[in-house]
């Protein structure tokens, strides 16, 4: 039977890829037939992903994308792509009287900065096919406002923004810019205790409309914008959170 | 950090409890003010000034601020 999600033949680079969400975007895309690039700062964690992956032929490369040089370079040696995801994020939750500049420029160089700077040496290099697919994952939380999420939610909305420009850019190559909001999931392996405990996370998950979801749930969003079913689907907000924005 | 920098530290991430309120002794998460905003505050305070992490956890399971400048010696 074809399958219209199918990835067959397609190149895939997804950042931030060693762990979590990230990880099991390489992973689903992998089943449906990509070949994936694992891009993530830990080289172990990164050969952990690539064992995991269905298929042959993936590659990764260790590379810190807060370095200006680093990506230059990636985006050099990089194949030509049919899909980015960009995934690689960090979180804080430090309350906007307590943030320091130090921390609002790492939150930003992580978050934003990195995805703005890969992005642009990949097109200037060429290196994204027509008919390619530019995911972004961003964040309810860019649209809903949380106690101690200022930086967090700000390096995500301006990913927001980038993505619809650049989503009118790249419309007459036929390349789609996307964004998927995914809302709180567990992490893989389960909740991890932060500022909330993991009683209080599942307790908040639990009031969600859908309840608690999972990182399928956000790899699976991700495949739908990275195959071609969604090839008329550009500069869109796919909020992939259970219902927890609606409350 | 002394356990007195450490009462007036904590005491710095309130707005409204006026700093003589706080004691080693005191049972902080019964103030008026305490709530997830101030928690937030006091774990950013901690990373910030004694570079150690306390978790949600940590602050619900302490009563007394001493009670939780021992656990962030600790750690």
């Amino acid at each position: 039977m074809n399958n219209p999600f199918s990835l067959e033949g397609k190149t895939l680079l997804v950042t931030g890829s060693s762990s979590n969400i990230g990880r099991k975007i390489a992973i689903r895309c992998a089943e449906m037939g990509a070949k994936i690039i694992v891009v993530a700062r830990d080289e172990e964690r990164m050969k952990a992903t690539v064992a995991d992956l269905a298929g042959n032929g993936h590659q990764y490369y260790a590379v810190d994308l807060s370095n200006a040089e680093s990506i230059a370079n990636l985006a050099e040696v990089l194949p030509v792509l049919d899909g980015v995801v960009l995934c690689a994020a960090r979180f804080d939750s430090t309350p906007v009287k307590n943030i320091k500049r130090e921390l609002v420029q790492d939150m930003f160089n992580t978050n934003t900065f990195a995805n703005f700077d890969l992005i642009q040496k990949l097109l200037k290099k060429k290196k994204i096919n027509k008919g390619g697919s530019i995911v972004f994952i961003s964040s309810v939380a860019s649209m809903r406002p949380y106690k101690g999420n200022s930086l967090y939610s700000a390096t995500k909305g301006a990913i927001n923004s980038f993505s619809k420009v650049l989503a009118t850019e790249l419309g007459s190559q036929r390349i789609r810019v996307n964004c998927v909001h995914p809302g709180i999931v567990p992490r893989d392996g389960g909740v991890r205790e932060g500022a909330l405990t993991v009683e209080q996370q599942r307790e908040e998950m639990a009031k969600f409309p859908l309840g608690m979801g999972e990182t399928d749930d956000i790899a699976y969003a991700s495949v739908y914008l990275l195959s071609d079913v969604s090839k008329w689907v550009t500069g869109i907000d796919l909020i992939v959170d259970g219902g927890q924005s609606l409350i | 950090m002394t356990l007195d920098e450490f009462v007036k530290a904590f005491a710095a991430e309130f707005d409204d409890t006026p700093e003589e309120t706080f004691k080693p002794e005191t049972h902080y998460r019964e103030l008026d003010e305490w709530g997830s905003l101030v928690a937030l505050s006091i774990i950013s305070m901690v990373d910030d000034e004694m570079d150690k992490r306390v978790t949600g956890a940590d602050l619900r399971n302490c009563t007394t601020i001493e009670e939780l400048y021992n656990l962030v010696e600790s750690k």
